[in-house]
């Protein structure tokens, strides 16, 4: 039996946050409270998760838990588990904290669900999940029967909460961290631009249809006369390189406006990406694409000639 | 000599699923099943490095009816074996029970250097079964990988992670999971997928395993309610013109007229 408390940890300091709002609401919910976790090496602004909404902070700092190794953390999240013993365990959704709410899940024997789009408590203070599945087609609404019931949250899903002045005080816990098998050779630091995908209210993209990268200009164009950010489908950026992230359920979940798709074949995955624009526009040769399925408007066309006249013709209109 | 057991799923060709439009529930029934697309990678990989420095392969999965057939492909894209665990009373299991059940089949099965997966299968998204299996046989786990090699006893790998990329080394056993841009799968030829068929297959129910469909259903801890695909209206007017230019204006019109332009 566990208490009416709610766990929250992610390696990712926002993402945390976020958590900890839904954590409140569950706590309030339960007649409980709300803990958040927070891991490191010279851990610094542990306080700050009070003004998040948490009522207690543990805080494990030790040095071989300065770079996240899973083995590791999931001790750490187990410490903290086996203090809190809460009935709810919310871990954000990075692929960090993917492989590590699995292990904990399984040294815990309980079950977890991953990248929740929606949770709430049932009657019976169960843990219910909406979570996209069929490849991001459909929404699956599932409920977990065991405790402490796990859920994994990805960043953006929940809001924080506007920061309070509450204080608090942290608890350290005392850990004795193991050794990993894994050893880590090397960490190539990946240049995390912000592609600005997630607040844009006009983004236009591009998809297999386009032959070279060279020829983004084309899209380089339109964007310039919509104001807009410029994405990409998953086989642009993973494979080809021409960017360094993507639009699809895997990636970038974006919700403008706006979203001009060209040469997109729409794949389920890309569509569970899009699915909240406001209005899709396509352009596609393939009259059978599924793209058009998904879209408001769209052309059956070649990019390469659609796009310059489409670009010229806003530009007369906007002028 | 390196044995590696990958974890096959089949599931619904997502290419030919079809969300029925009254009930807005995906139509599963009757539709091809094939490997998940990050799983074939994962198989991929384990060929690959059979090809490299030997080794046999041999493919594990929980399926059904159609998983044998579904399992042909494996074979013939170079597994020298599959092992299926086949029983209708597993059907909708979760996680927490599906890695259970492989832990169970992987003591069957018998020895092993390493476990190859997907992140995730393209059904259900988990990203689950790879870690909670290495966590029940406690072996060290290397995700998102994107790159791999083994020399000698030990198993290098390079991971996919959002902010950077990590290379690791693990020593034998261990489970790997794969990111799909780790290979592209090879086609297998007509005349490896008629040797396939006279490649050793096994099939397993529960009791084959020593287990009793209740108590494998007990383990499972979460529940699927309802599966629907989201009401999405869109509203599908497909813009066509004498010449790309008028289809352009046509266009354009339409776009500013939703009023999406503004602020």
């Amino acid at each position: 039996m566990t208490s009416n408390n709610v766990l929250v940890f992610s390696e990712d300091r926002e993402i945390g946050f976020q958590l900890l709002a839904k954590g409140r609401e569950f706590a309030d919910k339960l007649g409980g409270e709300v803990y958040a976790l927070v891991v490191g090496l010279g851990v610094t602004g542990a306080h700050e998760h009070f003004e998040y909404g948490a009522d207690k902070v543990y805080v494990i700092d030790e040095a071989r838990l300065a770079h996240f190794e899973v083995v590791p953390y999931r001790e750490a999240v187990l410490k903290a588990v086996g203090e809190a013993e809460p009935h709810v365990l919310l871990i954000g959704a990075t692929k960090r904290g993917k492989e590590l709410a699995a292990r904990v899940a399984a040294a815990l024997d309980t079950g977890c669900m991953t990248e929740c789009v929606g949770l709430e408590l049932d009657e019976e203070g169960r843990l219910k999940a909406e979570r996209l599945t069929y490849g991001g087609s459909s929404i699956s609404t599932q409920v977990s029967n065991k405790e402490p019931h796990i859920a994994t949250v990805r960043s953006r899903v929940f809001e924080k909460m506007v920061p309070s002045k509450k204080e608090g005080e942290a608890v350290k816990l005392d850990l004795k961290v193991p050794e990993s098998r894994v050893r880590i050779v090397e960490r190539k630091e990946k240049t995390k631009g912000d592609m600005g995908l997630e607040e844009a209210p006009v983004i236009v993209s591009a998809g297999r249809g386009f032959k070279e990268k060279d020829d983004l200009k084309l899209l380089e164009e339109i964007a310039e006369v919509l104001d807009a950010k410029i994405g990409c489908t998953r086989p642009i950026a993973a494979d080809l390189g021409w960017m360094e992230e993507w639009i699809g359920i895997s990636g970038h979940k974006i919700a403008p406006k706006l979203y001009v798709a060209c040469g997109v074949s729409g794949t389920i995955q890309h569509a569970a990406g899009i699915r909240d624009s406001q209005i899709i526009v396509s352009i596609n040769s393939e009259e059978g694409a599924n793209i058009h399925e998904l879209s408001d408007y769209s052309i059956v066309g070649d990019l390469y000639a659609v796009l310059p006249a489409l670009t010229k013709a806003l530009k007369e209109k906007l002028k | 000599m390196t044995r590696i057991i990958v974890l096959l799923k089949d599931v619904v060709d997502l290419n030919e699923l079809k969300i029925d439009p009254n009930t807005r529930r995906p139509r599963v029934e009757g539709v091809k099943r094939r490997i998940s697309e990050v799983d074939k990678r994962a198989l991929e990989a384990a060929i690959r490095l059979k090809e490299q420095g030997g080794g046999e392969i041999a493919s594990l999965s929980i399926g059904g009816g159609k998983t044998r057939t579904a399992m042909l492909e494996a074979l013939a894209m170079g597994a020298d074996a599959a092992y299926i665990v086949n029983d209708e009373a597993l059907e909708g299991i979760d996680t927490l029970a599906t890695s259970k059940v492989l832990k169970v089949a992987l003591e069957k099965i018998g020895d092993y250097d390493l476990i190859l997966c997907g992140e995730m299968t393209l059904d259900s998204l988990s990203s689950q079964v790879g870690p909670r299996l290495a966590e029940l046989l406690d072996l060290p786990q290397v995700t998102y990988a994107k790159k791999l090699e083994i020399t000698g006893s030990d198993l290098r790998a390079e991971r996919d992670l959002e902010d950077m990329d990590e290379i690791v080394e693990v020593g034998l056993p261990a489970l790997v999971s794969v990111v799909r841009e780790i290979n592209e799968p090879r086609i297998p030829s007509l005349m490896n997928i008629m040797k396939a068929k006279r490649k050793p297959t096994e099939e397993w129910d529960s009791s084959s395993l020593g287990l009793s469909p209740e108590e494998v259903r007990s383990w499972s801890s979460v529940e699927v309610l309802k599966v629907e695909a989201p009401l999405v209206e869109r509203k599908r007017i497909a813009i066509k013109a004498e010449t790309v230019e008028e289809a352009a204006v046509k266009l354009a019109e339409a776009i500013l007229s939703e009023g999406v332009m503004e602020g």
